[in-house]
């Protein structure tokens, strides 16, 4: 056609050219523009040879079983990379994983200038896949296939497995057959994957980039919005790979501030003693407990916490004290009970104890002043006599809340460290390497 | 550059060489294949007509390729089980040739490698390994290809084929080379697939409602 004329000259030919089925006599369409190689018949599906004029017969179908339904409609052009394609071939393939079939699809997009590329589709997850110009390297110093080298990245295995071609449409850039089978071999890099697929005499890399649904949505103009993806997909990026390492970095910068502020609190707490007093309780008669004041003491500086410390010899004994500290000036008090109480014994494990023979208290933000205490003890009945101390100091570090902001800090770094375990995990247990168990220790 | 004039002895129409070193030329008009010798054009044969094209280069398309610029000046069609492919012939602007392939729109550019030690035909099996240059290549793919036709200048006689053989083979980069049987003696060319955009070529074929 255009060999009698010299090149550059004639106007450029319409593109889609409209031939017949020769089983059924159907229009089909043909896009790419002569690099096709097998081209699909819309109406008996039978699989014709793209390349003979004549369109002759390659594989023809008595009935065809479960159809399906390009999400992209063969026809349909989208940007990918800056590039214009077209989904000019679709095909749904399976995998047979103990005796559960699993389907995918692929998309043959194409432009006249750059080529083939595909688009593949699994429960929602996408790949952007093209054929690899370099080739990869598979380590073969194992009996199986463990990594694969490409472009300087190590790929891990994945899976392996026979696929099977089951239903095609449209245009194809090699024979294409319902019913072929392909070794296919995938190794992980998320978000990239790389795939080795080994027919009778040919071997055929392509690489993959995960692509997420609502991509395909905007590339192609779709109408509505992709399918949720459903699970995760063996290169589908973590959301939670990238985050687990600021996250404890994070966590490290705010530890180690809490420890300087803890030290720096405990360096500039004053913990100034303001009263001490011993007192020794001997009351023969178990009720009528007495109540008593002590002397008075100041709390100089200004608002700060109170520590109220009670020190008692108890053994197998125990001593309740009610405390009022009592601003002089004002009245206004602050009321608390404390227990100190010890026991110990020996029995047939051993020996035991429970309890300490001195007890402490913060009373926060007590403003400057002249105070006392009130103190009204109570004892075991049957150990009437208890020598006991009260100590009260002023300004003390506080380490509770450290522990506490630490913990806030902890939760949420090893939340997220849980998650993205979990996502692998969850990669990993659709693949020929699923992880052990988690109870037993020694999976990765 | 000179470009040497001269009419085609078969229909009179002028016959430009674009490049010197041209061996073989077919004229545009009536077809025939013509083959320079030291005083005149001779020619030797004639084309059949060529399948519609369907590559996106043709004759005079402009590109560069690692700091050289080249202009096409001539192809070769073969046809294989995938369809047919191109071979076509670089004019670089060093003078020397060069070529670039797109079976299926992938695309790599060759130069030939002369000196080097080729096998036989009847040596080639697939996995086979070979060193050149300090590369090593592993024999991918054997093609038997089917001669289609030539267009434009080459740099030696080549009309007269029908069915020829090709042995591809790869390394881990983008480095490839062909070996070609298509002569009594191999051919070696040594090159690296090419991504399209890489070439900034202009003056390509259009492609109605392409860009």
């Amino acid at each position: 056609m255009s060999s009698g004329t010299p090149p550059l000259e004639g106007a450029p030919k319409p593109q889609v050219q409209a031939v017949n089925c020769p089983k059924c006599g159907a229009a089909i369409t043909l896009r790419a523009m002569g690099q096709a190689v097998s081209v699909v018949c819309g109406s008996c599906h039978s699989i014709l040879d793209a390349k003979d004029p004549q369109l002759a017969i390659l594989q023809a179908f008595d009935k065809i079983v479960a159809a399906d339904q390009p999400l992209i409609p063969l026809g349909t052009r989208g940007k990918i990379r800056g590039t214009d394609y077209e989904a000019i071939g679709f095909e749904r393939r399976s995998i047979k994983v103990d005796e559960v079939r699993y389907n995918w699809h692929e998309y043959v997009l194409f432009n006249p200038y750059k080529g083939f590329r595909y688009l593949s589709e699994y429960q929602g997850h996408w790949n952007d896949v093209s054929v690899c110009k370099e080739q990869p390297i598979v380590d073969t110093r194992y009996s199986i296939a463990l990594t694969a080298n490409y472009l300087g990245q190590v790929y891990k295995h994945f899976q392996t497995a026979d696929a099977s071609t089951d239903y095609v449409l449209g245009e194809f850039p090699w024979e294409v057959h319902v019913g072929e089978q392909a070794r296919v071999t995938d190794y992980v890099h998320p978000p990239q994957m790389l795939s080795q697929e080994k027919m009778s005499n040919e071997v055929t890399w392509s690489s993959g980039e995960y692509m997420p649904g609502r991509d395909v949505w905007s590339a192609f103009h779709l109408s509505g919005s992709a399918p949720q993806a459903v699970g995760v997909y063996e290169n589908q990026p973590s959301p939670f790979s990238e985050n687990i390492k600021a996250v404890w970095l994070g966590f490290a910068a705010l530890a180690v501030g809490l420890l300087v502020m803890m030290i720096g609190f405990d360096v500039t707490a004053k913990k100034e003693g303001v009263f001490h007093g011993a007192y020794q309780l001997n009351r023969g008669e178990p009720k009528g407990e007495a109540s008593f004041v002590t002397e008075p003491f100041d709390l100089g500086g200004g608002t700060s916490n109170v520590e109220v410390t009670t020190s008692a010899g108890v053994q197998n004994n125990w001593i309740y004290v009610n405390y009022a500290l009592i601003n002089q000036d004002t009245g206004e008090a602050w009321d608390f009970g404390r227990e100190v109480s010890f026991y110990s014994g020996y029995d047939s494990d051993g020996s035991w104890s429970e309890g300490k023979q001195h007890d402490a208290v913060i009373v926060p933000s007590v403003p400057a002043g002249k105070y006392y205490l009130r103190i009204e003890p109570e004892v075991d009945p049957m150990h009437p006599m208890v020598v006991y101390t009260v100590d009260v100091t002023r300004d003390v570090p506080v380490t509770g809340f450290y522990g506490i902001g630490f913990l806030a800090l902890l939760i949420p770094a090893i939340a997220i460290t849980w998650r993205s375990v979990s996502f692998e995990r969850a990669r990993w247990s659709e693949s020929d390497h699923p992880p052990a168990p988690i109870l037993n220790r020694g999976d990765n | 550059m000179t470009q040497p004039i001269a009419t085609c002895p078969n229909c009179g129409a002028k016959i430009v060489f674009k490049w010197s070193s041209s061996v073989q030329t077919v004229c545009e008009y009536c077809k025939s294949v013509l083959v320079r010798t030291d005083v005149d054009l001779k020619k030797v044969g004639v084309v059949a007509d060529l399948p519609p094209d369907i590559s996106p280069i043709q004759l005079n398309t402009e590109g560069h390729y690692r700091n050289k610029s080249f202009v096409v000046v001539g192809r070769i069609l073969y046809e294989y089980e995938q369809g047919g492919w191109n071979e076509w012939h670089l004019m670089m602007d060093d003078g020397t040739s060069g070529w670039l392939s797109d079976a299926q729109e992938e695309y790599a550019v060759s130069f030939a490698a002369s000196g080097q030690k080729l096998p036989a035909e009847s040596q080639l099996q697939v996995g086979g390994q070979f060193s050149w240059n300090g590369d090593s290549y592993a024999l991918s793919v054997i093609t038997k290809a089917h001669f289609r036709g030539v267009q434009g200048e080459l740099p030696f006689q080549y009309w007269d084929k029908s069915d020829v053989v090709f042995a591809d083979l790869r390394t881990s980069s983008r480095k490839f080379a062909t070996l070609d049987y298509s002569d009594e003696q191999p051919a070696l060319y040594l090159g690296e697939l090419v991504e399209f955009d890489d070439l900034k070529m202009k003056n390509l074929r259009q492609f109605e409602g392409w860009s």
